[in-house]
């Protein structure tokens, strides 16, 4: 049975979000007053123990990050969350954004106390632009109680956080575009490096998270790294928030400890496939993330595990797809999305989207040819190797696991036929 | 509203962000919400680009750039149909027939009373009640013709 484990997710649902005196009540700021106790080293220490990686997809090691940043005294001007969770299916920033706020504030809030960083940015999808009213008198409420704004606890240390929308464009998700998107221009990414750490925000050293990954801060402070990491497994500490989608009964987000078997999730947590349909695959992470079938599911979640089985976890989106899919028709939609969302700036990614949907949508129409599926793997490696940004590198990982996996429905519908017949082959 | 007021709108509100260009996209966002229709009417750039001191292109730039501007008129309400992957598995394409048969237009296209504009959108985070769709600020899920029905006359005012 996979087991739900509420580090993060505990008071989710239980309190007014912007209320400063019910987050109190259910044990919030006690991490910041411990880190307060402790210091800027021994916080570092506890994250670096507590093997927290970065939650927004990438997976980089949160305590390293900021130990080079302490060891080197870097002089940060910035704390910056990435609130921008625009992977499909994936709504786990929106569980924290929505329902408790003041939790990633107070994540925020204690890695700017390390650095003596005094300004932070929430930069939100514009697609959860009805939560602004409520994000503004969260930040109101915890400056009047001291929380934030000017010598926070009655300490030297001050600290503002202003947030910030974005308005439809998945690229933001990419951090250097996220940052040019703070600073009021089209959210194209940047060349790296330099990398955030040395040039961020308005070209200042800038620390860059995810909602998830702040909002496991408090928890490590105040239990220490070594409770938070013993959740996890060997690599993987504590746990992760995932979202199931799709053809599964229950969907929902759900707080997990790492080295839980993707199985689980989708059987135990997610109750199977939904209308008594068999399972096709799933997708892992997000329309940039894997897909793998049945042969895999006993894969634990963990970066490890996941690595070494060729996957990766990215953002904790799980797509549950049932055998009423095609796969051509479903790779169609996943093209679509990345053509939609390409900021066109290189020419791998804004023309290696359309060039593949072509190919997709004659397979779809009874057109493709076996060489058309030579070409999709030639575009599909070119656009990974050429591409500028992280976008256009993973836009064909599904393409190429379903290439690998489900080879024999491309060939089915080169012969004229879709075996769940969703494609009209005339 | 006419074009005088909303030129005055305007006015309050780049002055709310202290006519910053940083806040340019923020601008925008409000602008279109106070246009009354959903969009960001050219002489409003224009305003925008000489108010913040930035060329009209770099405003043109920004405001073409994200998907969420429009630039002709919209319905009052603009329904989104999320067909992002979960939606799509879910049955979003059954779902956007269902709503071009009630509101006798095609995704893309704005009602002859100009309350609604149809069209498609990515995620937007609802894929625990997918197929989802979008209304403003406001997401419905596991719809059926007749909840499509309820709200879309309950947005009439009928």
């Amino acid at each position: 049975m996979a087991k739900i484990v509420q580090l993060i997710s505990k008071n989710c649902g239980k309190i007014k979000p912007d209320s400063v005196t019910d987050y109190v009540n259910a044990g919030g700021y006690a991490g910041l007053k411990k880190a307060m106790e402790i210091g800027p080293a021994q916080i570092v220490e506890e994250v670096k123990k507590s093997k927290l990686m970065g939650r927004g997809g990438a997976g980089y090691p949160t305590g390293k990050k900021w130990e080079q940043g302490y060891v080197r005294k870097t002089v940060f001007e910035y704390v910056v969350c990435n609130g921008d969770e625009g992977e499909p299916g994936t709504y786990k920033d929106k569980l924290i954004l929505s329902q408790n706020p003041l939790l990633l504030m107070e994540g925020m809030t204690i890695a700017a106390y390390i650095f003596g960083i005094k300004e932070g940015y929430i930069y939100v999808r514009g697609e959860y632009y009805g939560l602004k009213e409520m994000l503004n008198n969260a930040i109101k409420n915890a400056v009047e109680a001291n929380y934030l704004g000017k010598n926070i606890m009655g300490t030297d240390f001050s600290f503002n956080i202003h947030v910030v929308w974005g308005a439809g464009a998945y690229v933001c998700g990419e951090n250097t575009a996220l940052l040019e998107s703070i600073e009021g221009r089209s959210g194209r990414p940047r060349q790296k490096p330099p990398y955030l750490s040395q040039e961020g925000l308005y070209k200042k050293p800038t620390i860059f998270q995810n909602v998830e990954t702040y909002s496991n801060i408090p928890y490590i402070v105040e239990h220490g790294g070594d409770e938070y990491a013993s959740y996890g497994t060997e690599c993987s500490g504590g746990t992760k928030l995932v979202c199931l989608s799709g053809n599964v009964i229950n969907k929902g987000v759900y707080e997990v400890p790492f080295g839980t078997p993707i199985r689980e999730l989708v059987y135990s947590l997610g109750g199977g496939v939904s209308n008594g349909r068999k399972l096709k695959f799933v997708q892992l992470g997000g329309s940039s993330g894997a897909c793998f079938t049945e042969e895999k599911l006993d894969t634990p979640m963990c970066y490890k595990a996941l690595k070494d089985n060729e996957l990766k976890l990215g953002s904790g989106a799980l797509l549950v797809v049932d055998d009423s899919n095609c796969v051509i028709d479903f790779l169609k939609t996943i093209t679509g999305f990345f053509i939609h969302e390409s900021c066109g700036k290189c020419t791998p990614c804004r023309e290696g989207n359309t060039r593949i949907y072509e190919i997709l949508d004659r397979f779809s129409k009874g057109r493709g040819k076996p060489e058309d599926i030579d070409d999709l793997y030639r575009l599909s490696n070119l656009m990974d190797i050429t591409s500028f940004c992280g976008l256009g590198q993973a836009a064909t990982t599904a393409l190429k696991d379903c290439l690998k996996y489900m080879r024999e429905e491309f060939d089915e519908h080169i012969e004229g036929k879709c075996r769940a017949g969703v494609c009209n082959l005339t | 509203m006419n074009k005088t007021a909303l030129l005055s709108q305007l006015d309050e509100i780049i002055e709310k962000y202290g006519g910053l260009k940083d806040n340019l996209l923020q601008i925008l966002l409000d602008l279109q919400k106070v246009s009354g229709h959903n969009y960001l009417p050219e002489e409003c750039l224009e305003e925008i680009s000489s108010q913040l001191n930035l060329p009209l292109s770099k405003v043109y730039e920004v405001a073409t750039f994200y998907s969420m501007f429009n630039h002709e008129p919209k319905g009052k309400y603009i329904i989104e149909i999320c067909n992002s992957a979960p939606c799509h598995v879910e049955g979003a394409d059954d779902l956007t027939q269902l709503f071009e048969d009630v509101l006798g237009i095609k995704v893309g296209e704005i009602t002859t009373d100009g309350i609604f504009s149809l069209q498609h959108s990515s995620c937007f985070g609802a894929c625990d009640i997918s197929p989802a769709i979008k209304i403003g600020t406001e997401v419905y899920g596991n719809l059926t013709k007749e909840k499509i029905e309820e709200i879309i006359k309950e947005y009439r005012g009928e």
